[in-house]
């Protein structure tokens, strides 16, 4: 099935390769960059060069690729590129092009053990440790940037560093010592679309609970979710309950009891996972509202003033929020004004895309903010183009 | 000591020179450890092993190494092992020589004691692929499969498919497919059954070219007992095992109706998993299941929505695609269950734009008369976005809609905004949009032409949208003011004008404005036709312009006939697919064919292809009855073009240029003189027959009025010689596809099978073979006893006239249905004649 692996860098450099020639890898990278250059928008994840399916996966910076000559599931292929960049990941601890360099005998050890000829053996973390026997040279994960959207709200201080889990779950600790640790995040990607009155016009959630755990001895796990969760519109389970479109679950997850009380109970692999993927599109209160004023103040001129309100409880935080907003492709020079008292701010204008981003470090339950950006702009916008 | 073996030759490397030096290093210092037994000498071991890898994974040649490593590695640490085994195997392939010396270390490790060391010792000796070196694997080969360690087993079951690949007949002399059939259906392991049925199925494919036994062998990998086996065991697969059989499943066909309900029910948890490809390959076990069931199918375009929807939506960008490709298709056939779901589609601003044009298209495919207002509304909204291809799309996908005929008030006021928002892409698709409209909607065309002369020409550049332009100034001269004087100016930049189609386009506007305004484009008219034909080069420019002077020299009132007839409003435009194409990928689920959007012989080369992969599930018999249906309309569009034909280079956008071209090119036949065959089966695979067969008559017109002179033959030969065909003809699939959809239909039999014939086609292979001893190829075979269906094809001797056969046999009653279509129709019966006499002695001594 599968002819070919590598990992490319962002520069097209070949990291790592399996039964490859090098032409492969250049066609394709000047494929992905040719689709850029010439205005199409991103190459997609699959293509086809004379006869060559290429398939690839970004992951923290590099390229994962596969390639084939047969006609295959492209879910498959593109799933598989990234499970081989979580298990990777598991051993490394961090990704990147430097824990790649460092380790990539590792690396090599573990493409043998996922792909024999081709075809998948396993990509499970705990099968692979009894088959790989290198140690990965670890990464000083303090040079690694803050986590991203899982760590943006927190209640009080009880929490752990970012870095915590950006340790390989196959090494041991100094002395020889196991962790005893599980990590539970609960990530949620929430779209909201506003008119230009505030009102919301479309809006969702889409949650993944994530799993990483470093436990010994692969016990039984049982995780408790909302008794009154409903899921789809055939299953209503009264007023005030959460309401899920759809979800789905790691194959490790047993559901024999989650019909009667909403119970999990899995028998936690080794390495990073997904427990639940869930999907919800019933109105609900977004925690942020938006307003943004456009003001003309002369023909090459222009001023901008953005609110965010925070419309959660007081005692919660959200830390690192960044607001971006496109501005016009002629625009040359923005001056920003933050309002009195403002700390933790910070505020830039990106020239290569033509984007203001405004970053507040830490953004208390119930306050306002305000931005006041003065555009100033090439040509007047009035002219035609 | 052992001489170190003969150094092989050098690449030549820029880095060598140092390369050169850091390899006699790491030679003396691996001499230096061979044999210490000292503590902490496997440390050493492994940093120099690792500095050799990390050498030769940047290219430098570290073979002279070979001898040290071999001793280095005699240990029991396995890390060393792999290090050395990895080595060994990157210098095997292209040094013979020290791929013998290798066999004697990796054969005796293939008994060593410790499993993973047999296992990993055994994948490295298969992976030498050296023909003359096959003897040694099948020893070890057996071991394995009978190892009492899964890894090793595990190891040897893909051992046997690198062995098949390197000598096939040594694969087969050992009998091993044979075991891996029974370790499939017994071994207690689920990765050790996997690897056995990829490499059954590799194997059975490539070998039942050539033996019938593998043919039959492959059957029974879709047999109920094998089938039942894999499912009942499951969950106890890795989710990419589980992807593999669930792909056998598909393929098996249940007996009865309560089988199909049974694996549903078997399969219904694997909708709820988190890996997008095990989903998808439960969805299309369960999409080919209840083909023939309608009522059920629909319920289970119901019940794979939302999983589909969750897997789009919290899946990368990247799986996002791959499932939203494969919505796309399931959408495109049932766009009314996905109707209610529209906001899904809705783009995210953070998506990469691959997935914002699928989600685009699935909103055209899913506006109805209840949703459309919103959906316009949500697009109109996309047409403003900084994405500048993203915003085109929005706008065609407007454009798309309102020709759907759904609150076409309202979206014709859109497109029009559109044109007032004075951006230069945005004013460039719109005007291609609304030429469309107007063809379709001729009612709008005061409101459209108020707003579109008001556009400048000089603003618009792009060819299409320039041509649009011109298209309605020539049509609606008479309502727009200046259409005169802007087409005057239009054709003193003649010279300036790159694109053809533009040329073209003003050539036919300023004629049709001629007639209409005849003393204000008089001028015009006469510099178009002098600048067409003096100075142009292009052919199609240069001939229309030929053309329209001798009409005009003819006879004014009968060229304004030709050039601008009364038209019908365009009813249908073409489908830019024909549903045969759609029903393929279709079959295809769950395969890049959905994502390409093409069926897989149109982008896998012949050698990666499956034997049949035009299988026909009898399922499908069904949804021919609804393409038959498809072929009115598909008329009546032709119809309407046709008055069109002279008015316009592209008829329709969508339509293949190259056929096109070939279309006119079809030899003269009157489709509706063909003898007529009363058909049990409705005709399965091309209803778009009957559009072919009224083109020739429109080219033969145009050859007529251009006074070409062609030598025509008045009277047929009385008695052609018989005909002969060449052995070794070749047609790829792609030609064939393209040449059934051109030729008319020029022959439809049906022949009786004589019954040994009907016995010995158990499997489709043995007629295959027969045909091709009288130099018929076959192109395609499928269905299920006892429906087969073929396509084959033929060709001349000494000529590349070509033969094309679709053959329906049915063992049951012992009757073939052929129909034939020939480039020389005039032998078509010639050619019948010689098949039927070579399909009456299949079976035959």
């Amino acid at each position: 099935m599968i002819l070919q692996f590598f990992v490319l860098s962002q520069r097209g450099d070949n990291i790592v390769y399996r039964d490859s020639q090098k032409g492969s890898a250049e066609t394709f990278f000047r494929k992905v960059k040719f689709w850029k250059e010439n205005a199409e928008g991103d190459a997609p994840p699959v293509f086809n060069i004379d006869g060559v399916n290429y398939f690839h996966v970004k992951a923290a910076g590099l390229l994962f690729v596969a390639t084939t000559r047969v006609n295959v599931s492209p879910s498959l292929v593109l799933e598989l590129l990234q499970r081989i960049a979580r298990v990777i990941k598991d051993y490394l601890g961090v990704l990147n092009e430097d824990s790649f360099r460092k380790n990539f005998v590792l690396v090599y050890e573990l493409l043998d053990e996922v792909i024999d000829f081709g075809y998948v053996q396993t990509t499970s973390t705990e099968v692979l440790k009894s088959y790989v026997f290198n140690e990965p040279i670890v990464i000083d994960a303090a040079r690694m940037p803050p986590l991203g959207p899982a760590s943006i709200f927190m209640q009080g201080t009880k929490r752990m560093p970012g870095t915590a889990i950006t340790k390989s779950v196959v090494t041991n600790e100094p002395g020889g010592r196991k962790r005893d640790e599980i990590f539970v995040d609960v990530i949620e990607k929430i779209s909201v679309t506003f008119n230009s009155s505030g009102y919301i016009l479309t809006s969702e959630i889409d949650g993944t609970i994530q799993m990483k755990s470093y436990l010994t001895g692969n016990p039984e796990i049982r995780l408790a979710l909302n008794e009154d969760l409903s899921i789809g519109t055939s299953d209503y389970r009264g007023s005030g309950a959460v309401i899920l479109d759809d979800c789905n679950f790691h194959e490790s997850v047993h559901l024999d009891s989650f019909d009667v009380d909403r119970t999990l109970s899995l028998v936690q692999p080794e390495g990073e996972f997904p427990v639940m993927n869930y999907h919800m599109t019933q109105p609900f209160k977004p925690p942020f509202r938006i307003n943004a004023l456009i003001e003309e103040t002369g023909s090459l001129n222009a001023e901008v003033t953005i609110k965010v309100r925070a419309e959660f409880n007081s005692s919660i935080n959200a830390n690192t929020v960044l607001v971006e907003m496109p501005l016009p492709s002629f625009t040359a020079r923005v001056n920003f004004e933050l309002e009195p008292g403002a700390v933790g701010h910070t505020t830039d204008f990106k020239e290569a895309n033509k984007r203001l981003e405004w970053g507040l470090k830490k953004v208390g339950g119930g306050s306002e903010h305000t931005l006041r950006a003065k555009l100033t702009f090439s040509r007047s916008y009035m002219e035609i183009s | 000591m052992a001489p170190p073996p003969p150094q092989s030759h050098r690449s030549p490397s820029p880095s060598q020179p140092s390369g050169k030096s850091e390899v006699s290093d790491l030679k003396s210092q691996l001499r230096q450890l061979a044999g210490s037994r000292a503590p902490g000498a496997d440390d050493s071991k492994r940093d120099l092993f690792k500095k050799v890898i990390s050498n030769m994974t940047i290219g430098i040649d570290v073979s002279s190494l070979f001898g040290e490593m071999v001793m280095c590695s005699a240990t029991s640490d396995i890390v060393l092992k792999k290090m050395c085994y990895l080595y060994v195997g990157n210098y095997a392939k292209g040094n013979p020589d020290l791929a013998l010396l290798t066999i004697n270390f990796l054969q005796r490790d293939c008994k060593d004691e410790d499993p993973m060391i047999r296992g990993l010792a055994l994948r490295s000796l298969c992976s030498l692929r050296v023909a003359n070196l096959v003897e040694y694997l099948v020893g070890p080969l057996g071991s394995g499969l009978k190892d009492n360690n899964s890894y090793v087993r595990m190891v040897a079951v893909i051992g046997v498919l690198k062995l098949y690949h390197i000598s096939t007949s040594t694969c087969i002399d050992a009998d091993f497919p044979a075991t891996l059939k029974h370790l499939l259906l017994n071994d207690p392991d689920t990765q050790v059954v996997a690897n056995c049925l990829s490499a059954l199925q590799e194997i059975w494919t490539l070998e039942s070219s050539t033996s019938e036994e593998a043919a039959r062998e492959r059957e029974t990998l879709l047999s109920k007992p094998v089938v039942y086996y894999l499912l009942n065991r499951i969950k106890e697969f890795s989710e990419w095992a589980q992807c593999l059989v669930l792909e056998l499943v598909s393929k098996y066909i249940p007996s009865d109706n309560s089988e199909i309900f049974d694996i549903m029910n078997l399969l219904e948890d694997r909708l709820q998993h988190a890996n997008g490809a095990v989903v998808l390959a439960t969805i299309k076990v369960f999409l080919q299941l209840t083909l023939s069931m309608a009522d059920v199918h629909q319920q289970v375009y119901e019940r794979i929505k939302a999983p589909l929807l969750t897997q789009v939506s919290s899946g990368s960008p990247e799986q996002s695609y791959a499932v939203l490709s494969h919505l796309h298709l399931l959408v495109m056939r049932a766009p009314y269950i996905f109707s209610s779901d529209y906001k899904h589609f809705y783009c995210q601003y953070n998506e990469p734009s691959y997935v914002k044009k699928l989600k685009l298209e699935m909103l055209t495919a899913v506006a109805n008369e209840s949703n459309t207002y919103e959906i316009v509304t949500e697009l109109c909204e996309y047409a403003a976005n900084v994405d500048i291809p993203i915003a085109r799309e929005s706008i065609r996908a407007v454009g798309k809609i309102a020709l759907q005929q759904y609150d076409v008030n309202a979206i014709v006021d859109r497109l029009l905004q559109f044109l007032e928002m004075e951006k230069d892409y945005v004013t460039s698709e719109a005007l291609v949009l609304v030429k469309d409209l107007l063809r379709k909607y001729p009612q709008w065309s005061q409101d459209c032409i108020a707003v579109v002369g008001n556009i400048s020409s000089k603003n618009v550049q792009e060819p299409k949208a320039k041509a649009a332009l011109i298209w309605m100034l020539g049509e609606y001269s008479q309502d727009m003011h200046d259409a005169p004087y802007v087409l005057e100016s239009l054709v003193e930049n003649w010279d300036e004008e790159h694109s053809a189609e533009v040329r073209l386009h003003l050539l036919t506007a300023v004629m049709k404005c001629f007639f209409k305004r005849p003393p204000e484009t008089q001028k015009a008219l006469g510099a178009a036709l002098a600048a067409g034909i003096a100075t142009d080069f292009h052919q199609d420019v240069h001939d229309r312009a030929l053309f329209y002077y001798r009409l005009l020299q003819y006879n004014v009132s009968v060229a304004e006939s030709v050039v601008n007839p009364p038209k019908q409003a365009v009813s249908v435009f073409a489908d830019t697919q024909s549903s045969e194409i759609k029903d393929r990928i279709f079959d295809e689920f769950n395969s890049l064919s959905v994502v390409y959007q093409k069926p897989s012989y149109m982008f896998t080369d012949k050698e990666h292809r499956g034997t049949f992969e035009f299988a026909d599930e009898l399922g499908n018999l069904s949804i021919s009855a609804e393409s038959a249906d498809s072929v009115v309309p598909a008329q009546r569009v032709e119809a309407n073009d046709k008055d069109l034909l002279l008015s316009t280079s592209e008829k329709d956008e969508g339509r293949d240029p190259g056929s096109n071209g070939s279309v006119y090119n079809a030899p003269s036949y009157n489709g509706s003189s063909a003898p007529t065959t009363s058909q049990p089966l409705a005709d399965l695979a091309f209803p778009s027959t009957g559009i072919s067969g009224q083109a020739p008559a429109s080219s033969l017109a145009i050859d007529d009025l251009l006074g070409l002179d062609f030598p025509v033959e008045t009277a047929a030969m009385p008695s052609p010689p018989p005909l002969n065909l060449n052995p070794k003809a070749v047609l790829d699939p792609g030609a064939f596809q393209q040449k059934w959809r051109q030729l008319p239909i020029s022959l439809s039999e049906e022949y009786s099978l004589s019954p040994q014939g009907v016995t010995s086609l158990t499997t489709p292979h043995a007629l295959l073979r027969h045909m091709q001893s009288h130099s018929i190829q076959c192109i395609a075979s499928g269905g299920q006893s006892p429906n087969f269906k073929f396509f084959f094809f033929a060709q001349k001797a000494e000529a590349a006239s070509m033969y094309l056969v679709e053959c329906i046999i049915n063992t049951s009653s012992a009757k073939s249905q052929i129909k034939i279509k020939a480039d020389d129709q005039s032998s078509s019966q010639a050619f019948s004649t010689l098949f039927q006499s070579a399909l009456s002695k299949f079976g035959l001594p």
